[in-house]
């Protein structure tokens, strides 16, 4: 079934790093050598700064819901199936610009439609976890 | 203040297709009835048009168009992106070309069939995602409603905006419709009670907080005001435009930046407020994009008309609802209950209210706001009668 799922290009030159990442478990972030201003999402040039110049620092993994939402059909085959499932937005605990997009699950393999939508909060504390489908790992979140 | 371009072009002619779910012609089709039907409402001849600017997303292309409708030699041709940000552009572009002398008469057109390759972009990505729709496709978050949902879950969170808000659009927009004969939702009422108990699609989004999926067309002929005045039809003079795209925006998934509440609309209205003599006090009518209902409480702030937060509040108390409401809002029904056409068929109904020739005409209307997509890169028109 998860084979029909959407997946990130993992060699995409902007976000390769963030992606091998995933893959040893990190979450990490873009942050500007120059100025030290993290971005998200990743991109060639500092906007502060123009530097080109960037590493990737690993996060808490830490952070709290900043927004969620219950798709319902018409979807995609795949998502259909699993059909209400939870989407959420993460702000990142050291620094809430930083906001990720993901799936509230109770363990890292665990499927986007078990959680009761009705017990899902703005404001949440979550941690970050993986969750592998094929070459792609996927940082996902559980409540703490 | 007013701008150098206020009210020195008009709209001299609008045309459109039926609106329906299936219609067998194409979209260049389309696109050609509508611009012949704009050019025959002018009273001007396919050769004088020497302007085009139109929707980058638009299948017929400017060749194909002219060499169909029969236009003349083409000196300035323009296009605008981002899908439902653009119908205003279009409308902007034309009016300071011929402001500026690249061409006499333009044409702007939007055509559009909801079953057309590439009228559902979502539905039709490959497996693999690049570019920024990678950080939030992968995770089910793959319609614009979806996009949507996510910001007006957090809207109503910070600022208390409630589901009886957007009803409160959803029931206007279709009271609207209900009056206008072109309207695909003409004869089917919608009550509070009906909003209450629809389907989700995208929590905390149900049906009627969406747009209708509609093919039709529809094209506006722009002019200079002295020709405009010769026409036969009363001229809606562009009085303000403005297109923006907003500091750390991204389409669509705009939650990346600082306060992803403060969308286009504010950036859009700075500019456009400028450019005219006019303030957001002084409108009495307006057309403004709904893709989804909240989109209207986010605009009516971005575009002046409260106070940040107070969007919701504003639709009390019927304020979208012609006749008597504060600022009546998509007289034809707009996007959720006329067609959805990317928003152009506001761009036409602004006119009408300017000539008059509306089905929900607001008297003594001097002045109409038009917008285009908020959560895109956008662009906004004041027309003034």
């Amino acid at each position: 079934m998860e084979a029909q799922f959407l997946l990130p290009d993992i060699e995409d030159p902007d976000s390769a790093e963030f992606w091998a990442g995933c893959a040893r478990g990190e979450l990490l972030v873009q942050t500007c050598k120059g100025c030290g201003l993290r971005r998200m999402p990743p991109r060639p040039m500092c906007p502060r700064c123009r530097s080109l110049e960037f590493r990737w620092d690993p996060t808490s993994g830490r952070g709290t819901i900043w927004s969620f939402i219950v798709p319902h059909p018409p979807l995609l085959p795949a998502y259909q199936e699993l059909a209400p499932y939870n989407v959420i937005v993460v702000a990142l605990e050291e620094d809430p610009t930083i906001r990720f997009v993901g799936n509230l699950v109770t363990e890292p393999d665990g499927a986007i439609n078990e959680i009761d939508p009705t017990t899902i909060a703005i404001g949440d504390p979550v941690r970050v976890v993986f969750h592998r489908v094929e070459d792609v790992v996927l940082p996902r979140w559980m409540k703490t | 203040m007013a701008g150098p371009l206020a009210d020195r072009t008009a709209i001299a002619g609008i045309g459109q297709t039926a609106f329906a779910k299936g219609l067998p012609d194409s979209e260049l089709s389309l696109a050609c009835q509508a611009i012949s039907a704009a050019l025959d409402d002018a009273g001007i001849a396919p050769a004088e048009v020497d302007g085009l600017a139109m929707f980058s997303m638009e299948e017929g292309r400017e060749v194909d168009v002219a060499r169909n409708v029969g236009l003349g030699d083409i000196t300035f041709f323009s296009e605008v992106g981002y899908g439902g940000g653009a119908g205003c552009g279009t409308v902007g572009h034309a009016a300071m070309a011929v402001a500026t002398g690249q061409c006499n008469v333009a044409v702007a057109w939007r055509a559009r069939k909801r079953a057309a390759k590439g009228s559902r972009p979502w539905a039709q990505v490959n497996r693999r995602i690049t570019g920024h729709w990678q950080w939030s496709r992968p995770f089910g978050l793959l319609r614009p409603v979806d996009e949507i949902a996510v910001l007006t879950r957090r809207y109503m969170h910070e600022f208390g905006a409630t589901r009886e808000h957007l009803a409160n659009v959803a029931v206007a927009f279709r009271k609207h419709a209900n009056r206008n004969p072109n309207a695909t939702m003409h004869d089917k009422p919608l009550t509070r009670e009906q909003y209450m108990d629809a389907r989700w699609i995208s929590e905390p989004l149900c049906l009627f907080d969406n747009c209708l999926e509609t093919d039709g067309a529809l094209a506006a002929v722009i002019v200079s005001a002295e020709r405009a005045k010769d026409l036969q039809q009363p001229p809606a003079y562009v009085h303000a435009f403005a297109q923006s795209i907003p500091q750390q925006h991204q389409v669509m998934t705009n939650y990346f930046n600082d306060d992803p509440l403060l969308g286009p609309s504010y950036a859009c209205a700075a500019r456009l407020w400028a450019q005219a003599d006019v303030t957001p006090a002084d409108v009495p009518v307006a057309q403004i994009y709904d893709a989804f209902s909240p989109l209207i409480p986010l605009s009516l702030e971005g575009y002046g008309f409260c106070a940040r937060g107070e969007g919701g509040a504003f639709t009390d108390d019927g304020a979208l609802e012609w006749p008597d409401g504060r600022l009546p809002t998509n007289t034809s029904g707009g996007g959720m209950s006329e067609a959805y056409v990317h928003g152009f068929n506001l761009v036409l109904e602004g006119v009408r209210q300017m000539r008059g020739t509306s089905t929900s005409p607001v008297d003594g209307a001097e002045t109409c706001l038009v917008t285009s997509g908020e959560g895109v890169p956008t662009s906004a028109l004041l027309l003034r009668r």
